[in-house]
């Protein structure tokens, strides 16, 4: 059961890494869909 | 009821893939406007009830101008030429000068009017059948599990294990069944919680398990497409058809009957299905998946739609010649239609599958639990792969025979 728990835990590991992979590449919904004159936060 | 529910479905396919125009559908004969002062008239309306389809430029031409502005001196001189209804005909048909903050391609798109179908489409059938689907093989599985019980081992155990997967080949499983699942149930929450999570917990709890749903569906896709490579790469080479295949499929595997045992090697025949099921509905999803992560930038429909019309396969059916250049919106509209049948598709063959790896099959399980199987289930279950094992370990350890 050992391999499935480690999968699982990778799951989480890849979808964190991924969300501040895309967020650091440039590709947060803000930055991809609002301009400069909008001020999100 | 069904019938009913099909048409948005009929519709969503007819306008998103209209005939360009000129073909097929007819047209309603030359109206004269003059009684209502250009405006739409009753036999307009009666026109498109029939179905026949109404040259409407007589509203998306009349947009005002500025030229014909009364002077300034007359009472509606300060307005300027331009109605407000004018103004939204020109929003309506995409047709008004619009400067938007906002980025993209849709940007300044503010009205778009096959949205309203598509909209019609996930509310009403997609839901209605998507859900009876899942319900619907839930039912039949146990139905199946009442008539047949539990596959059990018919011979004696042996205690004697065999390794069945290795631990890279369960991590890969278990990477693509973890992420399919969480997919699989943040999937539906987006798409039935407003029914069926709202009026239980309300809309102040929902916002955040949408949010989260949302967060994790998005990212864990990314786990789903890794787990999807991995068991492609590991798997594939079991799985291609042999003529085992048809002496299995030809007994039904033996699932429906005790004492039957087909021989097969590591995968057989309703494995194989499923196999090859898993990767062209996961190369599907993630394909229209990955489109709609990144909004309006990889747009695929419009392409696969000429490709289609230049094998002229749409033409071969009926559907005439599909149309090309669609709004952006209509590509994402697109893209999330054909996301979720899939989805639909792919929850219920892997509910089977589920239910076959678990509860439905003695000693199932113990294959990506710990990786071993008793020896006689593996005989019963994958004969010719048991032989094969057998003899590969005979050969690398001859001294010490297996049997
Ligand atoms: C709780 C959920 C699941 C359980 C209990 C489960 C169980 C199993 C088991 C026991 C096997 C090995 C069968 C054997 O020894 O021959 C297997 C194989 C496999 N699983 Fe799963 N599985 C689950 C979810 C999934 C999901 C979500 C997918 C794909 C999206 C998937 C795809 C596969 C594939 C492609 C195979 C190899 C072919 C086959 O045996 O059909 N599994 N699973």
């Amino acid at each position: 059961m050992k391999s499935m728990y480690i999968a699982f835990l990778a799951v989480a590991v890849i979808a964190v890494l991924a969300n501040f992979g895309l967020d650091y590449a440039g590709f947060s919904a803000s930055e991809r869909t609002s301009g400069p004159s909008v001020r999100l936060d | 009821m069904p019938l009913r529910h099909l048409i948005p479905l009929i519709a969503l396919l007819v306008i998103l893939t209209a005939p360009l125009p000129g073909q097929a559908q007819q047209t309603a004969p030359a109206n004269d406007r003059s009684a209502t002062g250009g405006a739409t008239t009753l036999e307009d309306i009666l026109a498109r009830q029939k179905g026949l389809s109404v040259d409407d430029s007589y509203r998306s031409e009349a947009l005002g101008s500025p030229d014909l502005a009364a002077p300034n001196s007359d009472a509606l001189g300060t307005l300027g030429g331009i109605s407000q209804s004018e103004d939204w005909r020109a929003l309506r048909y995409n047709k008004a000068d619009v400067t938007a903050s906002a980025k993209g391609p849709a940007a300044d798109v503010l009205i778009q009017d096959e949205g309203m179908v598509w909209l019609a489409f996930r509310k009403g059938p997609l839901r209605t059948y998507g859900g009876w689907l899942l319900l619907g093989t839930m039912g039949l599985l146990a139905l199946f599990y009442l008539i047949r019980g539990k596959i059990r081992i018919d011979g004696a155990l042996t205690g004697r294990k065999v390794l069945r997967f290795p631990p890279i080949e369960r991590f890969s499983h278990w990477l693509l069944a973890g992420s399919f699942i969480l997919l699989g149930v943040t999937g539906l929450v987006q798409l039935f919680g407003r029914f069926f999570i709202i009026p239980f917990i309300g809309r102040e709890a929902f916002s955040p398990v949408a949010i989260a749903g949302k967060w994790v569906h998005n990212n864990v896709a990314w786990a789903f497409m890794v787990g999807l490579v991995l068991v492609t790469v590991l798997w594939i080479a079991h799985n291609i058809p042999n003529r085992h295949d048809l002496k299995w499929l030809a007994v039904g595997g033996g699932l429906f009957s005790k004492g039957v045992h087909p021989p097969a090697k590591k995968f057989n025949a309703g494995q194989k299905l499923i196999f090859w099921a898993v990767i062209v509905l996961g190369l599907s999803i993630s394909a229209t998946g990955v489109s709609l992560l990144f909004p309006f930038e990889l747009p695929m429909f419009a392409s696969t739609f000429e490709t289609l019309n230049t094998l002229g396969l749409p033409q071969a059916l009926g559907f005439g010649e599909l149309t090309v250049n669609f709004a952006p919106h209509v590509e994402m509209q697109l893209a999330l239609t054909w996301h979720s049948i899939v989805a639909f598709l792919f929850m219920a063959i892997i509910l089977a599958h589920i239910y076959l790896g678990s509860v439905g099959m003695q000693g199932a399980f113990d294959a990506m639990g710990s990786g071993e199987v008793d020896e006689q289930w593996a005989k019963e279950h994958h004969g010719l792969w048991l032989e094969e094992v057998k003899q590969l370990s005979a050969g690398k350890s001859p001294s010490k025979p297996t049997e």
